[in-house]
């Protein structure tokens, strides 16, 4: 497990929110989506999800109802609202320029400067 | 909205936690059994799988405070983590939770007072619908608020705004419900009264306009509903019953609902009477003179749609009319509305403005009393400086410590104003049920209603955040590493800083009101022992209404004379007079008075508005009125004689110039009666006792006959001997007549209520306020010896004589009373004017009052200083060196 990585704050709502645009998920069908779609490279712990999951649907970010999942259990599913969607954009593009920033400083060789 | 969302959200969360937590419960459940499915999948058994999910998911309780957190459920909580805190802080520092609650609960305590008192007087209408479009009438420059009967009637049925105009008149009148004669009080109302006002019965049925057919001819009456519980125990067979109103009889016919107690606020009558039957109620009937403008107050309901202005110029028109056809009764009918109640601005004009000023004063003592606490919190916050400190290291944001403040000031201002307002709804109790005036059928009903208590609340929650704001700055200054490694900050500033102005002012205030109240009180005292112009003193008052036994005409002329000589036959009895009404009683008569050459008697030609008092032969001797010169009254003054009068000095002086020319001289009355006067007798008081002199004629009863007595009995024996055989006497005359028997001292109370109310109304303001500049100064002394100990230590062992030390130490609050002192004299002797109106010869420039002043100012200073002297004075240097 040690090439898991440690999640930077603040990323945590934004990887939620991408998770659930794919589609209406429960909590442990998120922890089960971000490991999928990250390649298992994160890592989150599972109580720690659950916070941000309030957190979000507080901020009118996501809407929860309860329904049946695939296994036959009652579950409370997420789904992205209007606003989710735009912080989503924002938050998306805002990581990337910090990304490509981050990225290219440590690339920088000694000669360039 | 955002924020009110939030708020109803957060106190959503609250009452569901429960439900919350059970939901949150539910799903985090199904995340472990989600979990356990795979991993029984994976090969596990169920038991051994949920075991492994349960430890996966790590910190159950924890992951829900955190999703509580997150969730917003806190808000309300933490709030009420700080009012636990709150009551723990301050069951620590009682002393200052009860000087604080004490001073907020006198402060908002007083302002309740006041503005229920100004809400039920002035603020709140008549208790009839639509109150709102219920507008009475004055007329003239004089804002006169009674009108003749044939002037209503012409006012009623020519007018185009109004839905229908009613009116009405208090009057005094014998009722007898079987062998039971006794005084009460009426209304003589129009017969469209109840249904122009639009109220309902609680009983049977009103009457109404159809029910008037000329004098005399609807003998009925409607009980108030407090009559009808006090003398007919609510008995509902009332309804139909006949009784005896002066000897003759009338039928009940209904009750009236408890809330309408007639339409002046604050004189509750036992019952309504149609206005037709004057002539029983009165004696007399003057519904037909239309110069004769008794008591009869107008008022009505609006039209929808017509504006007061549209209607009072429509009235106007109406007064043109009447000018022009009976130029010799109407003179100058220009009408403008007001609202009813407190019978127009003639009562209520002063009223507003005396109430409008305790309200201020009020409010300026809420103030003092606010600036008090919070220099007197700061002090405290200052003190709790090392924990503010402690907090803000520890990660606390200054804003969650202001809110802990302020969670504090408000939880004291609220008791405070609990216990205030419970205070003064205990006051205004007794007040309620009070009489001032024993005959009169006057009350103040002061029912604290909404009105009172939202501004209650909204006052205290006021107080908390405004005195929780003086040390906010100080908090959020706090630099907690300085504090932690020095101590408090000792720093005493040199300048004047906001708290000293606010002691300066709060000073000045209570200057004022110590100054006005030592006024109000000089004026009250000498107007006790002012010249009246008859001598209250060993005079005993035997007050009736002859008509309230049926007597009219000569035969209560006859009973007059008999009732005077048998009263003067009583033993110890020096003599006996009768006037009809009594001076510096309310109700006074005047009347126009024309000289000898004029002859067109219109109001405007009128040479003095006299003062009309008809009185029997002996009336000045039993009065002890200075007959300065000519004679008095004889009985031979009669119809078959010459009239006569006799007028005071200042009648003498404005109509013929002097007294000597007066005596012999000839004026004319009203009706053009040629009348000589015969004697001059000394000025008095009449209607009020900050009255200037007013011209006053006296007639002789058999030439002017009057129905109302008052029978001054002069005797120099007890009081409760002499009224039990007046009553005896009256009795064995007509056991039929009712009467009422009094000092003429305990009748002079009422003539001075208007200025003992004030009076007493500016003392407790002014004790008040003096409580309030004693913690002031007590605050602020006491703050800066504390914060001086170790720099008055060095100076005394330095070698600095007491003298000097307490220079030190208290200077700052001496000069901080002296300039507060002087300012609120200015203030106060300014203010004093208003009160002159008031308050008999009330006058600022009077060196009592001055020194007295002086002297409160200088004590409330020493009484303030003195613990905080004490303590400085006993500072010993050694002790305090080796603290360090």
């Amino acid at each position: 497990m040690t090439d898991q990585a440690q999640l930077l704050p603040g990323t945590l709502d934004l990887l939620i929110l991408r998770t659930v645009s794919l589609g209406p998920l429960h909590g442990y069908g998120i922890l089960l989506r971000i490991g999928q779609i990250s390649g298992n490279a994160l890592l989150i712990e599972q109580g720690a999800l659950y916070p941000g999951l309030f957190r979000l649907v507080r901020q009118g970010l996501l809407k929860a109802s309860w329904g049946t999942s695939d296994n036959n259990r009652r579950a409370k599913f997420y789904e992205l609202t209007a606003a989710g969607r735009k912080r989503l954009r924002e938050e998306t593009a805002s990581w990337n320029r910090l990304a490509t920033a981050i990225g290219s400083a440590l690339a920088v060789q000694p000669e360039e400067v | 909205m955002k924020l009110l969302d939030s708020l109803r959200f957060r106190i959503a969360t609250l009452f569901q936690r429960s439900q919350m937590s059970a939901d949150m419960e539910d799903e985090l459940r199904s995340h472990v059994q989600h979990r356990a499915d795979d991993l029984e999948r994976s090969g596990l058994a169920r038991a051994a799988a949920e075991r492994q999910a349960r430890i996966e998911f790590g910190g159950y309780q924890r992951v829900k405070e955190e999703c509580h957190e997150a969730a917003g459920g806190t808000f309300l909580e933490s709030v009420f983590q700080d009012l636990r805190f709150a009551f723990r802080i301050l069951r620590k520092s009682p002393g200052f939770t009860v000087v604080a609650v004490a001073t907020l609960a006198l402060a908002i305590g007083a302002n309740a007072v006041v503005f229920a008192v100004l809400n039920s007087l002035i603020l709140r209408p008549l208790d009839v619908p639509q109150a709102q479009s219920l507008y009475g009438i004055e007329r003239g420059k004089d804002k006169d608020v009674t009108e003749s009967y044939a002037d209503y009637l012409d006012l009623r049925d020519r007018n185009r705004s109004f839905e229908d105009l009613a009116a009405y008149n208090v009057a005094p009148v014998g009722l007898d419900t079987g062998n039971n004669p006794s005084g009460a009080w009426t209304m003589e109302v129009t017969g469209n009264y109840f249904d122009a006002l639009g109220v309902q019965p609680y009983l049977g049925r009103y009457f109404h306009g159809a029910d008037e057919r000329g004098p005399n001819s609807a003998p009925y009456i409607v009980l108030t509903h407090a009559f009808w519980h006090a003398h007919f125990q609510d008995d509902r067979g009332v309804v139909g019953r006949v009784v005896q109103l002066n000897k003759r009889p009338f039928t009940i016919l209904g009750v009236a609902p408890p809330e309408f107690r007639g339409t002046i606020s604050f004189v509750f009558p036992d019952f309504w009477v149609p206005i037709v039957n004057q002539e029983q109620i009165e004696g007399t009937n003057v519904l037909n003179q239309r110069g004769h403008r008794g008591l009869l107050m107008v008022l009505g309901h609006l039209k929808a749609g017509v504006t007061p202005a549209q209607a009072a110029s429509d009235l106007n028109s109406v007064g043109t009319y009447l000018e022009r056809n009976y130029p010799k009764d109407d003179g100058q009918m220009t009408f403008t509305l007001m609202r009813p109640g407190l019978t127009g601005d003639w009562l209520g004009g002063p009223m507003r403005e005396f109430l409008t000023g305790l309200m201020l004063l009020a409010g300026l003592i809420l103030l003092a009393a606010c600036a008090n606490l919070g220099s007197l919190f700061a002090a405290r916050a200052s003190d709790r400086s090392r924990e503010i400190a402690l907090r803000l290291a520890l990660g606390s944001r200054p804003t969650r410590i202001l809110r802990q403040l302020f969670t504090e000031t408000v939880l004291i201002s609220l008791i405070g104003g609990l216990v205030g307002l419970w205070g003064s709804i205990m006051l205004l109790r007794g007040l309620s049920v009070w009489r001032p005036l024993p005959t009169a059928p006057i009350q103040i009903p002061i029912h604290p209603d909404a009105n009172v208590y939202v501004v209650a609340l909204l006052l205290s929650l006021a107080s908390g955040f405004l005195f929780g704001a003086v040390p906010v700055r100080q908090v959020l200054h706090t630099d907690p590493y300085q504090v932690i490694k020095s101590g408090s900050t000792g720093t005493v500033g040199r300048r004047m800083t906001a708290r000293d102005l606010l002691l300066v002012i709060q000073i000045a205030i209570c200057a004022v009101l110590v100054t006005s109240s030592l006024v109000a009180v000089r004026g009250l005292m000498r107007s006790l022992h002012s010249n009246f112009g008859f001598e209250p003193q060993n005079a005993m008052l035997v007050e009736t209404a002859l008509s309230m036994a049926g007597y009219s005409g000569d035969d209560a002329l006859t009973m007059q004379k008999r009732l005077i000589d048998s009263l003067r036959a009583i033993p110890g009895v020096q003599s006996v007079g009768s006037v009809d009404r009594l001076p510096l009683y309310y109700g006074a008569n005047d009347s126009y008075v024309f000289s000898d050459k004029t002859s067109d008697l219109g109001a405007s030609n009128a040479a003095a508005d006299a003062m009309t008092y008809k009185i029997s032969p002996a009336y000045f001797d039993a009065a002890r009125t200075t007959l300065l010169a000519g004679r008095t009254f004889t009985w031979h003054d009669d119809k078959n004689s010459p009239r006569v009068a006799i007028v005071n000095q200042e009648f003498a002086r404005k109509l013929f110039g002097s007294a000597t020319n007066a005596i012999g001289s000839y004026f004319k009355m009203r009706d053009g009666t040629r009348t000589q006067v015969v004697g001059i007798v000394e000025d008095g008081k009449y209607s009020g006792l900050a009255e200037a002199p007013q011209p006053a004629v006296f007639l002789p009863i058999p030439q002017s006959p009057a129905i109302d007595m008052g029978l001054v009995v002069r005797s120099n024996r007890d009081p409760q001997q002499l009224t039990a055989a007046i009553k005896t006497t009256v009795h064995n005359l007509d056991a039929g007549l009712p009467f009422t028997i009094r000092t003429w001292n305990q009748e002079l109370e009422s003539a001075l209520f208007p200025s003992r109310m004030a009076t007493l109304s500016l003392g407790v303001l002014g004790v008040m306020g003096a409580m309030l500049s004693i913690t002031g100064i007590f605050g602020m002394a006491a703050y800066s010896v504390s914060k001086r100990l170790k720099e008055l230590g060095i100076r005394m062992a330095l070698g600095a004589r007491p003298k000097e030390v307490l220079q030190t130490a208290l200077g700052r609050a001496f000069k901080l009373l002296a300039i507060g002192s002087a300012a609120g004299l200015l203030l106060g002797i300014l203010a004093s004017r208003v009160l002159a109106f008031i308050v008999y010869q009330a006058t600022p420039r009077d060196p009592l009052v001055l020194g007295g002043v002086v002297l409160a100012m200088s004590l409330l200073g020493l009484l303030a200083a003195w613990i905080p002297a004490q303590r400085a004075l006993s500072v010993d240097p050694m002790m305090l060196l080796r603290e360090e």
